[in-house]
């Protein structure tokens, strides 16, 4: 039984610091849609997700109601479309607009799963299929795509990351007038999870069930909030706030998976235990390191500070829930927390800080715009290094980086709602063209070697 | 279904009143009631049982929270599962 101190504390966790439920996201099999042809094919994807989520937007705001947490975003992830579309990849764009369509009637805001796994090599049609990505995007409003370009397993496969940093430059000068908002929506991983309720990265793993719900919690604001009440403590008594917090945060996350996927008639798949922050004051990942006692956010320290915080939200969250999964951790998104907006605006924090840090925590190199003129090889190796400490570290690492057209260090994309704005910054000028050019495989490291 | 009520604002008179009659016209009913006041703040918590209640517990909550608007506090009424699960290992 819960007194009545719990009461007021889950609503001021509600009303003033921003907890909420970030996405529930239904994955859907696109497996048993493959038909003879891409408009068939486009047809009866469009079906089944229609038939699948029909019912996800309204349950999801019946449960907002009725619990009084508020479930700030709905979305569905899908198949990887490569592999329904693999008989007809020239015509992939058919499927990828259908299923666009299908997101704008179900009143979500972002589908994702335009994407490609091809970590241990390209077969010819992902080889196509990767090529319409650019198209597909910039012809779409709420499509997402992602790419695994490596694995712990299998290694890098660097002649996707060479194709992928010229899909991402062609994919901005697509969106030029939206300022390359395009690249907003691609996201290059290795160790790509199956079950990750998250965009731009979500897609529904083959080894996943028929439809299934997976969610998002976040809650930065109250891990913050809770951190101010003892400024003096050691880092020791601080990690046992932040798991306590984010135990309560997750158990929120459960309750929501469980009972959606009940009404929704769909398996509860995983809680993914993560501080996602937004572009709104109070709701920051940088302002909870702050907090911990670093003047800036990408000052030394920022690594030990945000290890801290990744390791203690897992260890409250897992406790919290039956399952978890998908990205679980620490977001640093730099364009949507107002913390590392206003770091990286005023110079104190760099690309390569961002990428130490990404070794501790749950993504990659996330919402960065760099210029508009950097070549297709250099992003190509901000992607190899960010999958190789994926690799070498058994995590999932990404880049979603936006070289803003006509863009310069100093200028500012500014994309809206839940994506923010960001300063350019500016990316190592020393070519690695030839580096990239070489291709190949680059083997999987030997601990990953374990049969 | 067990739920809770919880109603904050400005201390005034006739809050307890308002809420009760409301809850009572719609058939629900308060199992526990208390009240803190945090500086001039004001805070009451009630269990109640929706179960008697004819209306969707959605649309209850809506129109509840809405009648609170309109005595100038804010008046939840959430499934009490939230709060067990938050705060019950």
């Amino acid at each position: 039984m819960f007194n009545k101190f719990d009461v007021l504390e889950t609503i001021d966790m509600i009303e003033k610091e921003h907890l909420d439920i970030r996405t529930v996201t239904m994955g859907v099999s696109l497996l048993p849609c493959i038909r003879a042809t891409a408009k068939e094919t486009a047809a009866a994807v469009y079906d089944r997700v229609m038939k699948s989520a029909k019912d996800l937007v309204k349950t999801a705001n019946d449960l907002s109601r009725e619990y009084g947490i508020p479930i700030v975003n709905k979305r569905v992830s899908v198949t990887p479309v490569s592999l329904v579309t693999a008989a007809f990849p020239a015509e992939s764009v058919l499927v990828g607009r259908a299923l666009d369509r299908a997101a704008g009637e179900l009143g979500i805001d972002f589908l994702g799963g335009y994407s490609a796994l091809v970590h241990k090599g390209t077969a010819d049609y992902e080889e196509v299929f990767l090529r319409t990505i650019p198209e597909v995007l910039s012809t779409t409003q709420r499509l997402c795509s992602s790419v695994n370009v490596g694995s712990s397993k299998s290694g890098i496969n660097m002649d996707a990351v060479r194709m992928m940093g010229e899909i991402v430059l062609d994919t901005a000068a697509r969106t030029a007038d939206r300022d390359g908002l395009g690249c907003a929506k691609l996201v290059v991983f290795c160790n790509a999870v199956e079950d990750n309720p998250f965009m731009a990265g979500a897609f529904h793993g083959v080894g996943e069930a028929d439809t299934v719900i997976n969610v998002g919690v976040s809650g930065p604001g109250v891990v913050q909030h809770a951190l101010k009440f003892i400024p003096d403590a050691d880092l020791t008594d601080a990690a046992e706030l932040i798991k306590r917090t984010a135990f309560k945060i997750t158990r929120a996350g459960q309750l929501i998976a469980k009972e959606a996927a009940k009404r929704l008639g769909a398996r509860f798949g995983i809680v993914d235990l993560s501080l996602a922050p937004t572009p709104a004051r109070g709701d920051s990942v940088a302002h909870i390191l702050e907090e911990l006692g670093l003047e800036v956010v990408g000052c030394h320290g920022t690594t030990a500070a945000l290890a801290m915080l990744n390791d203690a939200v897992k260890k409250g969250g897992v406790m919290a829930s039956s399952r978890v999964g998908g990205l679980s951790g620490a977001f640093i998104p730099v364009s949507e927390d107002i913390g590392m907006i206003e770091s990286a605006t005023a110079g104190k924090i760099t690309l390569e800080k961002l990428e130490a840090m990404t070794c501790v925590c749950s993504v990659g190199l996330d919402m960065i715009a760099i210029p508009g003129d950097t070549p297709a090889s250099t992003i190509s190796a901000i992607i190899a290094d960010e999958a190789a400490i994926g690799m070498v570290n058994n995590k999932t690492t990404a880049v979603r980086v936006i070289p803003a057209p006509g863009k310069k260090v100093g200028d500012e994309v500014s994309f809206g709602g839940l994506l923010g704005r960001a300063p350019v910054m500016p990316v190592h000028g020393g070519d690695a063209g030839k580096f990239i050019r070489r291709g190949g495989l680059i083997p999987a490291p030997i601990h990953s070697f374990k049969n | 279904m067990r739920a809770v009520v919880t109603v904050t604002g400005s201390d005034r008179r006739g809050i307890i009143a308002k809420v009760s009659g409301f809850l009572f016209e719609h058939d629900v009913n308060i199992e526990d009631i208390s009240q803190t006041i945090l500086g001039d703040q004001f805070a009451m918590i009630m269990m109640v049982d929706t179960s008697e209640s004819k209306e969707d517990f959605a649309a209850l909550s809506a129109a509840l929270e809405e009648m609170g608007k309109k005595i100038g506090m804010t008046v939840r009424l959430q499934h009490a599962d939230i709060f067990d699960a938050m705060h019950n290992v």
